[in-house]
């Protein structure tokens, strides 16, 4: 009886115990979107760096894009999430973020990413503090069917031509080919903001506060007569309300649309499933009346002030930051590197067709014109609150519902508004 | 002892055993606080479920709405009073959106005004058709039933995404009008068709919950009163207005409360579907407060919490109306 009593509780016992003594290793979470490769390279990477670090385990969850930008804050508002992300709203989560400095090679990372390390800080431009690394570098931009200017006879836009030329033309081939719509735009306030700013618009002046300007009435002005003549159609700005992103590239993969402005993350997507089928091209940024700029983006891999395991998540950041293996991260995803180094050597993209290659250089190509309002905007901790504005005001004046005059208050209303509500860290 | 006894006293052990340790416990309880008070130790543990669950969620909600910032514990928040209703109510003409400090929120308000009746009576009225036509002994009628609760248990986003891609541009029903040589339409594009469909979809999704509840209703009115009707000569008009109806009222009055409910919450649906849009047509009061608490940055938590006060005092009033009224018909 009495043996029995003994074996019945070590076995609860080691029930309970279990658990515990699974839980001493360390157990690193990294949430990784489901764009691209999704998480499947880091998984890949993080194997060699288990193998140096015995007992650490590195689980790489790949999860939805929406679940990042809205599921993912509140996580993190509750002190819960994952130990490290893969995100883009990159000022905007600036509070959550860990200081691994010591962990990592401060001096590497600040000669690598000098520019970009700077999102990452929330506008505090005193910080010296690294937050994470930066994975990728995103590249608003223009995607033309070459094959239909060709149809059309319609010579196409060369580099310096501005946006007007751009929807004239595109128009004209629309027209010549019976092509449903001429151009496109991503229902996103980022790519609307590639727009505002080439017509002058600052969004954010330095000292962080919403600049409404006539640069950027007349980028909205412009935006909403292209609606009204049909240039552009309603289905992405016009038939949807609030915030929510919307893109139609498989207009685009289609051959809908004759020029559609998206972004160079879709580029692995025409190349697999475009491919030769039509002639394509990524065109240079069409110039508006100050300057011929596009919106810079990217994601940043973070390590969360919640994390139990600061050290380890911040020397596994370390590790992916190696040249050799943010080449192969890099080479596999078909991205722009963010990266000096690479920047400046090149990356081979060993899997991309040539199409894609020469697409890629003509993202980077665009990188040295941004106008440092880009920059600032791209940086700013309320860009998104800016962005969701944009995105519901415009969608309003097309609609009819507002006038530019009331959007341009509304929006200027809606930040500073965002920015009351935030208040101050207490 | 033989095995079997050892067994049979295992048992008995094994099943009296809670009341062995239990009733000392519940004895010493009761010489404790006295036997009137008993009832109230049964009912503590699904008293605290209601508190834990029902009741302190709301109690935060109500601190959400008084606090301001972005921060998510109520111990962060910054005490702001009265701050997030008065910026809802911030109005210069209540009938003109445009003029209110948050207009989206009188939009969504509007749209919801028009919404829920429109929905409600439509759907009511479709449900107490289908449940009339399925009491009937109509041939294949256990089929028919099934197919209308079918949509009841898709998930809402499955059926907002089957819509988008039949009322979509090059969607099902454009292929179909244009086979028949229809023009076709942009039916998500333009605010008044799209908010057609946003009634249209919300009903067809959730009739067949409705005509469920009305069905079983129509199944408990006994048969002999009907029968008595007709061998009065009652026109069948005339035995639905009069029997049918007053007869079906106690179910009516359920449906009708669960249908403005739901109605009133709807979100997901809508979500999916136009989003809101176009501009801010379909947009509903749950979106708004979803958007201001949840999809913007910084998240409004505190006008989000204000907003989902103010819809469910309005949703409070408005069912205690409907059931004085609903008792003053009865007591007539």
């Amino acid at each position: 009886m009495r043996r029995a009593l003994l074996k019945t509780t070590t076995a609860i016992g080691l029930v309970i115990a279990a658990p515990a003594m699974v839980a001493h290793g360390q157990q690193i979470t990294v949430w990784a979107g489901d764009t691209g490769t999704g998480g499947k390279i880091f998984a890949e990477m993080a194997e060699k760096f288990e193998a140096e670090n015995p007992g650490v385990d590195v689980v790489v969850e790949e999860v939805s894009y929406q679940t990042l930008v809205e599921s993912l804050p509140v996580q993190l508002e509750a002190g819960e999430g994952p130990d490290i992300a893969i995100i883009t709203d990159l000022g905007g989560l600036s509070r959550f973020y860990q200081d691994i400095t010591q962990y990592v090679d401060a001096a590497y990372f600040e000669q690598e990413w000098s520019q970009t390390l700077q999102w990452l800080r929330g506008g505090n431009a005193d910080s010296t503090a690294i937050f994470g690394m930066p994975t990728t570098l995103t590249v608003n931009g223009g995607y033309a069917n070459l094959t239909l200017f060709e149809q059309a006879g319609v010579p196409v836009p060369q580099e310096g031509a501005t946006w007007q030329e751009w929807a004239e033309a595109s128009k004209q081939v629309a027209e010549a080919t019976g092509t449903e719509f001429a151009m496109e735009m991503d229902r996103s306030g980022h790519r609307f903001a590639s727009l505002a700013i080439s017509y002058g618009a600052e969004l954010v002046d330095e000292a962080g506060k919403p600049v409404i300007d006539d640069g950027l009435r007349a980028a909205i002005e412009q935006f909403v007569a292209w609606h009204k003549d049909g240039t552009m159609p309603m289905d992405l700005w016009g038939a949807v309300g609030g915030a929510t992103h919307r893109e139609l590239f498989s207009d685009f993969l289609n051959a809908n649309v004759v020029f559609y402005f998206g972004g160079s993350w879709t580029l692995n997507q025409m190349d697999s499933e475009v491919g030769d089928l039509f002639d394509w091209a990524v065109v240079p940024a069409p110039c508006g009346p100050s300057s011929c700029t596009v919106m810079p983006g990217g994601g940043a891999m973070t390590v969360f002030k919640h994390t139990k395991n600061a050290e380890m998540a911040g020397k596994l950041i370390n590790f992916y930051a190696q040249p050799e293996n943010l080449d192969y991260y890099i080479s596999n995803e078909v991205e722009i590197p963010s990266a000096a180094t690479q920047i400046k050597n090149g990356v081979d993209y060993p899997s991309a067709s040539e199409r894609t290659a020469q697409s890629l250089a003509t993202f980077i190509a665009q990188i040295p014109k941004m106008d440092a309002a880009a920059y600032r905007f791209q940086g700013w901790r309320f860009q998104r609150a800016m962005m969701n504005a944009l995105t519901t005001r415009i969608s309003q004046v097309l609609n009819d519902e507002l006038t530019v005059d009331a959007a341009l208050e509304r929006i200027e209303q809606d930040v500073n508004l965002a920015i009351e509500a935030a208040g101050k860290p207490s | 002892m033989g095995a079997r006894a050892q067994f049979a006293t295992a048992a008995v052990t094994l099943i009296t055993l809670p009341a062995r340790i239990i009733e000392p416990l519940m004895s010493g309880l009761q010489r404790f606080i006295g036997i009137k008070r008993m009832p109230w130790a049964f009912l503590l543990p699904n008293l605290l479920a209601v508190v834990l669950f029902a009741l302190l969620p709301v109690v935060i909600n109500v601190y959400y709405s008084l606090s301001g910032s972005d921060r998510l514990f109520p111990w962060d928040r910054p005490y702001v009073g009265g701050y997030n209703y008065q910026s809802l109510l911030d109005c210069k003409n209540f009938l003109d959106p445009s003029t209110c400090s948050r207009d989206l929120f009188w939009r969504a308000l509007g749209n919801t005004m028009v919404f829920v009746p429109v929905q409600v009576v439509c759907m009511i009225g479709i449900a107490m058709l289908t449940a009339v036509c399925l009491n009937r002994d109509i041939r294949g009628r256990g089929f028919f039933r099934g197919v209308f609760f079918f949509p009841v248990m898709l998930s809402p986003v499955v059926v907002a995404l089957t819509w988008q891609w039949i009322l979509q541009r090059n969607g099902a029903l454009n292929g179909l009008m244009s086979g028949a040589g229809l023009t076709p339409v942009n039916w998500l594009v333009f605010p008044d068709t799209a908010f057609f469909w946003s009634i249209f979809v919300t009903v067809w999704a959730h009739m067949g919950f409705y005509t469920i509840i009305l069905l079983a209703g129509l199944q408990a009115i006994p048969r002999d009163v009907y029968e008595a009707a007709r061998m009065d000569s009652a026109t069948p008009w005339r035995a639905f207005t009069r029997i049918t109806l007053p007869l079906l009222k106690p179910v009516l009055l359920v449906v009708f409360i669960l249908a403005v409910i739901r109605s009133v919450q709807t979100f997901d649906e809508l979500y999916v579907l136009t989003g809101g849009g176009p501009g801010s047509a379909t947009m509903l009061m749950v979106q708004y407060i979803y958007d201001v608490g949840f999809a913007s940055q910084p998240r409004n938590f505190g006008l989000a919490a204000a907003a989902s006060l103010m819809l469910g005092v309005a949703l409070l009033i408005f069912t205690g109306i409907q059931m004085r009224i609903s008792r003053g018909g009865n007591n007539d």
